[in-house]
């Protein structure tokens, strides 16, 4: 399996890489012996227990936040009809980079920001902003609710996909019969079922949530910052020695990331069993509906904040003037545009194109991964899949240190070949679990006609599957483009802060640039796979996949 | 547990223009199981989902379902206390045998002993007593089939709707189940409405038959 080792490996790799010198260990800057010194440093470090306290706390909270709020949301929407087609409205919030949303939201939440413009000073008196830290609050809230943004919609997408495995309908029409609520009948008879499938995304979001650094970054406190921040810190300081404790730190991350996940799968064995008791136990209170509508009500407000931030953001970039408390820019033009395209031409065209090349890249390994899948004489999916996850649960502060040391010896740090590699890393998974269930759904019959006719299994290839499966496969692809272009950390590590990006770009002018310039990158970042997205959700429709359990 | 009737007042069923159902009315007396035969796609299973309160939107429907005298047609299906079996038997695959009935069983039944007695005499009623903590997914179809039926049953039904009960089991067990099914529930004199394409299933059920035709019509 050439593509799960082009990046498990690596990642081995990287970890290993950050591992030695969180143990003393890197020639290159003069740790020879193993030594617990960095461990020290680190734990001596004024903002430790802060910082983990910080860490733990905002990734937990993001994460059970988001899982219950889709969960309540999926609960809600499973009888109304239109609740289904939810879907199509959330998935350009997930094309939307974590970023953008932070920088958008930072202006949407901050003192001087929309909102409180919108009520200043009529409402509020204030005729200068309040002085209170609403982004990079202590608490880390505003962090959490920018994870929230994104990992709602896509987990709510994850479990829309786990559903229809399931005779949902038919299991609702039964338990309702029985007297419970929709609400209640879909905690009671979807959600165990389609748990197994949504494990792994949840355990991505804990991963992410726990080690995020763009978006902590931006909104996250700073006197001390989340764990894998101060991590970045040490390893951007000029002194080399500050790399000891920065791998340290990483290698901290890592091990919070496995405990965390590792109690994940605890709890979840204690809320098994709690459940069945509960279900068993026939009570048929509407507790649930209760849940379900206060999901949907959240899931409402922070595809709101999602759209304030967007827009404030577009509003930024034509704003001639927009002075506090105005809830509204005193003058729009393009001029701003025009005198920035210089500027951004650059960092747009390198995130095309290394989206492009990373898609494409991924796009022949996935396809080349199926085919061989459905060419084996054994059924299943081929051995050393699970790997494939492994990307998105190892934090990456944790292996791409190491790998950035690799990069270096071999002289390929700030290359583009690096960067679009690193991209791989994460465009590949995303874009593999876009497109495994509707690659395996096609009904196999069609390739058994065409080849019934004589074709041989290259020619079934492209002139059968792939025609029939167009649409999935631009739409997997322009999933993948979007994870591409959030890239924040992979693409500073293997560019050596070289390679500038839309994304790389945005957030550095986030920490205190003009709005103007932050909205126009905040904008682009946007736009790009959005753009991508609305071209290939505009491919007409050739394959319906099977659907499990439905009749007329 | 009272025995009522279950009538079907005016109904009439559209989707856009085509008419499936026109002006029914149909009293099921208690006990009794009416059957609804015709072809694929004349509206037999909308009307049973009309009836069970879980009819698509996309549908217009208007008429009364009246269970002993009360209007449930506002009532969501949940409240209605209408039982329902597919063709499929549905047990949920993530509870016991025994889960699934308790899911069922009313909630006033409390107390985690009483649920249980109350489980394990009506796996005794289908001649399942043991089986309790078994997987479904270890049951022979009839024995699926009739572990289905008492979960219908132990949420005290006033009325139930079989869509297509026998459509997947093989002949030889058809009959058993059947007999099972109509044994059971008109012991309890619980008023049925049957959707079938067998006329087996029809003679069966015992009761007064009703017939699909062309624009709606519904013939006794």
């Amino acid at each position: 399996m050439f593509a799960v080792g082009a990046f498990a490996l690596p990642i081995a790799a990287g970890v290993a890489g950050t591992l030695a010198p969180a143990f003393g260990f890197l020639p290159a800057i003069g740790g020879h012996a193993l030594t617990l010194d960095p461990w020290r440093e680190l734990v001596r470090w004024p903002g430790f227990v802060s910082s983990v306290t910080l860490t733990i706390a905002t990734g937990v909270a993001a994460t059970l936040l988001s899982l219950i709020v889709a969960l309540a949301f999926a609960a809600w929407a499973c009888a109304r009809p239109w609740g289904a087609r939810a879907s199509a409205w959330i998935a350009p919030v997930l094309a939307t980079p974590h970023s953008a949303f932070a920088i958008g939201l930072a202006f949407v939440i901050a003192p001087s920001g929309w909102i409180v413009r919108a009520v200043s000073p009529w409402l509020t008196g204030f005729d200068v902003p309040p002085d209170v830290a609403t982004v990079g609050h202590p608490s880390g809230a505003a962090l959490v609710l920018a994870l929230m943004m994104k990992e709602v919609p896509y987990l709510v997408l994850m479990i829309a996909g786990a559903s229809a495995q399931v005779p949902v309908r038919e299991s609702l029409a039964i338990a309702r019969s029985l007297g419970y609520r929709a609400a209640d009948a879909w905690f009671a008879t979807v959600l165990p079922r389609i748990w197994r499938q949504i494990r792994l995304p949840v355990c991505a979001v804990l991963a992410f949530s726990l080690s995020v650094v763009d978006v902590a970054l931006i909104l996250g406190p700073s006197h001390p910052p989340t764990l894998a921040v101060q991590a970045i810190r040490w390893f951007a300081d000029p002194d080399v020695r500050s790399w000891f404790p920065a791998a340290a730190a990483a290698t901290l991350q890592l091990a919070i990331v496995v405990a965390a996940i590792a109690l994940l799968l605890g709890v979840e064995r204690v809320a098994a069993r709690l459940g069945l008791a509960r279900i068993e136990h026939g009570r048929r209170d509407g507790a649930g509906g209760t849940v379900a509508a206060a999901g949907a009500t959240f899931l409402a407000l922070l595809v709101a904040l999602a759209g304030a931030s967007i827009a404030g953001m577009a509003l930024w970039s034509f704003a001639s003037q927009w002075r506090y408390p105005d809830a509204w820019p005193s003058g729009l033009s393009t001029e701003g545009w025009m005198r920035r395209l210089d500027g951004l031409a650059s960092p747009f065209a390198t995130t095309l194109a290394v989206g492009a090349v990373a898609v494409a890249v991924s796009l022949a390994l996935v396809l080349a991964c199926l085919e061989f899948e459905q060419r084996r004489a054994k059924r299943g999916p081929p051995p050393g899949l699970a790997l494939l996850y492994v990307p998105l649960l190892v934090p990456q502060v944790a292996f791409l240190f190491g790998a950035q040391v690799l990069l270096v010896r071999t002289g390929w740090d700030g290359a583009l070949v690096a960067v679009v590699w690193a991209h791989v890393i994460f465009v590949l998974p995303y874009l593999f679990l876009s497109l495994a269930d509707p690659w395996r759904a096609l009904d196999p019959r069609y390739a058994r006609a065409a080849a019934s006719l004589g074709a041989g299994p290259w020619r079934v290839f492209w002139r059968v599957k792939l025609p029939i499966l167009a649409k999935p496969v631009a739409i997997a692809c322009a999933v993948a483009f979007a994870v591409s272009v959030g890239q924040y950390l992979p693409t500073l590590f293997a560019g050596n802060g070289r390679v500038p990006t839309l994304t790389t770009e945005a957030v550095t002018l986030s920490s205190g640039a003009d709005r103007r310039v932050i909205g126009a990158y905040a904008v682009l970042q946007a736009l790009l796979p959005l753009a991508a997205y609305l071209a290939a959700a505009s491919l007409p429709e050739r394959h319906r996949p099977r659907r499990r359990g439905s009749r007329s | 547990m009272s025995a009522v009737p279950l009538v079907l007042e005016s109904v009439r069923l559209r989707l856009g223009e085509r008419v499936l159902v026109d002006r029914l009315d149909v009293e099921v007396a208690p006990g009794e199981c009416v059957t609804l035969m015709g072809p694929s796609g004349c509206g037999k299973s909308t009307l049973l989902a009309y009836v069970a309160g879980s009819l698509d939107p996309a549908f217009d429907a208007s008429g009364r379902i009246l269970i002993g005298g009360e209007d449930v047609t506002p009532l969501p299906p949940e409240r209605r206390r209408i039982g329902i079996q597919f063709q499929d038997d549905l047990l949920f695959p993530h509870l016991t045998v025994g889960g699934n009935l308790a899911f069922a069983l009313a909630q006033r039944v409390s107390g985690r002993r009483e649920r249980r007695a109350r489980v394990d005499a009506a796996l005794a009623e289908a001649d399942l007593a043991g089986f309790a903590d078994r997987d479904p997914s270890t049951l022979s179809g009839g024995q699926r089939a009739r572990v289905a039926l008492m979960r219908a049953l132990v949420s005290e039904p006033r009325a139930l709707l079989l869509d297509e009960p026998f459509g997947r089991l093989d002949a030889q067990l058809r009959d058993e189940v059947r007999r099972f099914v109509f044994d059971h529930a008109g012991e309890r004199a619980i008023a049925m409405l049957l959707v079938t394409h067998d006329e087996a299933d029809a003679r069966a059920a015992g009761g007064r038959v009703l017939r699909f035709r062309d624009n709606g019509r519904v013939e006794g």
